[in-house]
C-alpha cells in the first residue's frame, strides 16, 4: 500500500481533515454543542500544534483518562506533530485505506449455541456481585469541571 | 394523562395549541387540522390532507409537526451476532454471556450468517438497496452495561439503505376511510445490543446483566416523514407484521424486542425544520402515539410561551404521562467512531456475481435470499379482499390483531356460511367480545369450530340472527357445550312448521282486531306491531320476513 503511495510527488501538507464521517451527521444523535467545539478546538490544534484547555477537558470526559499534567499535553502534541508527517503524502485518487484486513474474506459462523453457561467463572473477575449480578456504581457520574478539579499532581 | 386523544388524523397535519393535561384538568378541545397550502419549509415530502377540519379560531396559529423513528428490532436467532451464546429472554443472570460478550481480552467478533441473512431479508420486504459491500464501525460510550466501551454498529456503510414501508391509517367517523401512506428508510443497519441495567437507588448500586449484551440487533431509521403518534404508531406496526411474517424478529414490544426511538420537531408552515428533541424509551405500543403526541404538544406549548426548545435527549414516564429530560444523557455524546479493525467489509453477492466454486457456507445471495421471501402483510390483506369480497379496513383488522386472521381462516374452513357473513361476526361480535374484556383471541373462549357451527345453523336458517347472538353470549358464557346444544336447550329453533305458524297468525290477528283494522286504514306501523304480537307468540321463534310475507298472505286473502 505504501509503496503505491509513494510513487507519486511528495507535495506540501494538505489542509484540513480528512476525516471519518461526523457523528453529528448520524440521524437522531445530538450534534452541535460540545462536539463541534471539540472538533474545532481540534482542528485549530492542527494549525497551532497546540492543544486547547477545552480539548484536554473534552478528551478527558469522552476517553475518562486524566492527563495528569503538562507533560502529558506536550507528549500529546509531540505525537500529533509526527501523526501530522502523513499528509506530506498526495492521496489524490487513492480510496483510504481503513483496515488491513480489506482484502480478507469475513468468515460466517453457522447459528448454533457453542458458549456460554460461565456465568461462575465471569462473575470472578468482579469486584462486586450480588446474586450472580456484576455491581457497577450507579448511572454515569459526571466529571467535574477542569476549573474544580484539585491542581495537577506528579505522579 | 397524556395530552388530549387526537381523534382522527390528517396527512401534513397541522397542530392547534391545546392547554397540556399535566394532571386531571381537561385540555380545551383537541388539535386539529386544517387544509395545507401545500408548504412545509425544508420537507422534501408534501403531503395533501383529505379531511378538512374546522378553522382554526382566532389567535391560534398553525404548527406542523416532523417525526422521525429508530426502530431497533432484536433479530430471531439461536446465538448472538458476534459469538456463540444463546439468545434467550428469560434466563439466569449472566448464564448466557460468552467471554467475548463480558469483553475479556483477547477475544474477538465472529459475525453470525443468521443475522445476516435476517439483514438483508428485512432489507428485500422495505424495498431496499442492498449494498454489496458494508463496513462495520464502533461506536464509543462508557456505561456499565456495554462492557467494551463501544458497540459494534454499521455507521458508515450500512447494509440496507433508501427504502420505504408503506401503511394505511384508518379515518373518518367510524375509522372508515383508509389512507395509504409511505414512509422513507433511511438505511438499515446491524449492530450489538448492550447488557440490562437494574438500578437499585436504595443502596446506590447499579445490577448488570450481560445476558442481553452482544444480542444482535436491526437498527431501521425512518426519515421525519410523518406527522403525529398515529402515523408513527401505524407505521410501526406494519413494521411489526412484516419482521413477523418474515421471522426475522419476533417483535415483540413488551419483552423488549423492538424498542423505538422518536426524533420529533415542530414548525410553522413555510418555515425552516424547528429543533428536534429525542424521545427514548417508547417501548410500548400503547403509549407510542400518545407520548409522541404528548412532545408535540409540549414543544408547540413552550414556542408558544416565547420558550425555546433545547436539542435534549427526553424519556417518557409512563406513570405522569409525559416526557422528561434524561439526565444521563445531559451534555452532548461525541461517539468517536473508528472501523471496527476485527472484522473485513462484508461482502454479499447476486446470482451473477456469485463466485465459482465458493463455499455456500461462506457466500451469502441476494437474489437467493430475495426468491425465499415468505407473503408479506399487504400481500395477504390484498389476497383477502380478493378472494373474501372484503373491505381494506377489514383486512386491516384482521392482520393488525394477533391471532385473529388464523381465527378467521379456521372458520372459514368449517363453515358454509358466506365470507361476508363470516367477516361481519369475526370482526363486530368476536372482536367486540373480546375487546370488551380486554382478552386475546387465544384467550376467546369460543373456538372456531364453534362459531363455523353456529353460522352454519344461521346459514341453513335453523335460527334467527337474534337466536344466534343468544347462542353466541351463551358459548362465551359456557364455553363447554356446542351451539346445536344451546340451541336446543334453550328452544331457539326457528319454527319450521308452516301450517302452525299459519295458525299462530291467524289466531293472532283474530285476538287484536283493532290492529288489524289500523293496518287496512294503511297505518304502515300495524304491520310491525302484528309481526311483533305473532314473534311473542312464538316465542321469538320464527323469522320476522316470513311472519310478515304470511301476514299479507292471509290479509290479502
Amino acid at each position: 500500500m505504501w509503496a503505491r503511495a509513494g510513487r507519486r510527488v511528495l507535495r506540501a501538507p494538505r489542509g484540513g481533515c480528512r476525516g471519518f464521517a461526523s457523528p453529528a451527521g448520524s440521524p437522531g444523535k445530538a450534534g452541535g454543542g460540545g462536539v463541534s467545539a471539540g472538533r474545532e478546538a481540534g482542528r485549530a490544534a492542527l494549525e497551532t500544534g497546540r492543544i486547547a484547555r477545552e480539548v484536554v477537558e473534552h478528551l478527558e470526559r469522552l476517553a475518562l483518562v486524566d492527563f495528569g499534567g503538562p507533560e502529558a499535553v506536550a507528549r500529546l502534541e509531540r505525537a500529533v506533530a509526527f501523526a501530522d508527517r502523513l499528509r506530506a503524502v498526495d492521496t489524490d485518487g487513492v480510496q483510504p485505506l481503513e483496515s488491513v484486513l480489506e482484502d480478507r474474506c469475513l468468515y460466517l459462523r453457522s447459528d448454533n449455541v457453542v458458549e456460554g453457561n460461565c456465568a461462575e467463572e465471569l462473575l470472578q473477575n468482579s469486584h462486586r456481585v450480588v446474586e450472580e449480578y456484576f455491581v457497577a456504581p450507579p448511572g454515569n457520574i459526571s466529571l467535574p469541571k477542569l476549573d474544580e478539579q484539585e491542581p495537577f499532581s506528579q505522579s | 394523562m397524556a395530552a388530549p386523544v387526537l381523534r382522527w388524523c390528517c396527512p401534513a397535519r397541522r397542530w392547534i395549541l391545546a392547554n397540556i393535561d399535566r394532571g386531571p384538568r381537561h385540555g380545551r378541545g383537541a388539535p386539529t387540522g386544517s387544509r395545507s397550502s401545500g408548504k412545509r419549509g425544508q420537507s422534501s415530502v408534501a403531503q395533501q390532507p383529505l379531511v378538512t377540519a374546522q378553522k382554526p379560531r382566532k389567535g391560534e396559529h398553525q404548527w406542523a409537526a416532523v417525526v422521525g423513528l429508530e426502530i431497533h428490532a432484536q433479530i430471531s436467532s439461536n446465538s448472538k451476532l458476534f459469538s456463540g451464546s444463546q439468545v434467550h429472554f428469560a434466563a439466569p443472570p449472566n448464564s448466557l454471556v460468552s467471554f467475548f460478550d463480558a469483553s475479556l481480552p483477547g477475544t474477538l467478533p465472529v459475525l453470525n450468517r443468521r443475522c445476516v441473512e435476517a439483514a438483508v431479508m428485512t432489507g428485500l420486504a422495505l424495498n431496499c438497496h442492498i449494498n454489496k459491500k458494508s463496513l462495520f464501525d464502533r461506536k464509543h460510550y462508557f456505561y456499565a452495561d456495554l462492557p467494551a466501551g463501544y458497540q459494534i454498529t454499521q455507521q458508515r456503510l450500512p447494509i440496507a439503505v433508501k427504502g420505504s414501508l408503506a401503511y394505511s391509517v384508518c379515518v373518518g367517523k367510524k375509522r372508515s376511510q383508509v389512507i395509504n401512506k409511505t414512509v422513507r428508510i433511511k438505511q438499515i443497519q446491524l449492530e450489538q445490543d448492550s447488557g440490562k441495567s437494574l438500578h437499585d437507588d436504595l443502596r446506590s448500586q447499579t445490577l448488570i446483566d450481560l445476558n442481553r449484551a452482544g444480542v444482535g440487533l436491526l437498527e431501521v431509521v425512518l426519515e421525519p416523514d410523518m406527522s403525529c403518534g398515529e402515523e408513527a404508531a401505524t407505521a410501526v406496526r406494519e413494521l411489526q407484521l412484516i419482521l413477523q411474517a418474515l421471522g426475522t424478529s419476533q417483535a415483540n414490544m413488551a419483552e423488549g424486542q423492538l424498542r423505538v426511538d422518536a426524533n420529533i420537531s415542530v414548525h410553522r408552515p413555510g418555515e425552516p425544520l424547528g429543533v428536534r428533541t429525542e424521545v427514548k424509551n417508547l417501548n410500548s405500543a400503547r403509549f407510542l402515539a400518545k407520548a409522541i403526541d404528548y412532545e408535540i404538544q409540549r414543544q408547540i406549548e413552550e414556542l408558544e410561551n416565547g420558550g425555546e426548545i433545547l436539542n435534549e435527549t427526553r424519556s417518557f414516564d409512563y406513570k405522569l404521562g409525559c416526557t422528561v429530560p434524561m439526565r444521563d444523557k445531559e451534555g452532548k455524546q461525541d461517539y468517536r467512531f473508528i472501523p471496527e479493525p476485527n472484522l473485513p467489509p462484508l461482502l454479499l453477492y447476486d446470482s451473477a456475481s456469485l463466485p465459482a466454486g465458493a463455499d455456500p457456507q461462506q457466500v451469502i445471495n441476494i437474489d437467493q435470499l430475495r426468491e425465499q421471501l415468505p407473503e408479506l402483510p399487504s400481500v395477504t390483506r390484498e389476497k383477502l379482499v380478493q378472494q373474501y369480497g372484503m373491505l381494506p379496513e377489514h383486512s386491516l383488522t384482521l392482520l393488525n390483531e394477533v391471532g385473529l386472521l388464523e381465527f378467521f381462516q379456521n372458520v372459514m374452513k368449517e363453515t358454509r356460511a358466506e365470507p361476508k357473513k363470516v367477516t361481519s361476526w369475526v370482526l363486530n361480535t368476536f372482536l367486540g367480545f373480546l375487546k370488551q374484556q380486554n382478552l386475546a383471541v387465544s384467550e376467546s373462549p369460543v373456538t372456531p369450530s364453534a362459531l363455523a357451527e353456529l353460522l352454519n345453523l344461521l346459514d341453513q336458517k335453523a335460527i334467527s340472527s337474534a337466536a344466534a347472538k343468544k347462542v353466541f353470549e351463551e358459548l362465551w358464557r359456557s364455553g363447554g357445550k356446542t351451539p346445536a346444544q344451546i340451541v336446543s336447550e334453550k328452544r331457539l329453533e326457528l319454527m319450521q312448521d308452516q301450517e302452525a305458524l299459519e295458525q299462530l297468525c291467524q289466531a293472532t290477528m283474530e285476538e287484536h282486531p283493532q290492529v288489524v283494522m289500523d293496518l287496512k286504514k294503511g297505518n304502515p306501523r300495524a304491520i310491525n306491531k302484528l309481526i311483533g304480537l305473532v314473534r311473542k307468540a312464538t316465542l321469538s321463534r320464527a323469522d320476522p320476513t316470513m311472519i310478515k310475507e304470511m301476514l299479507e298472505k292471509q290479509l290479502s286473502s
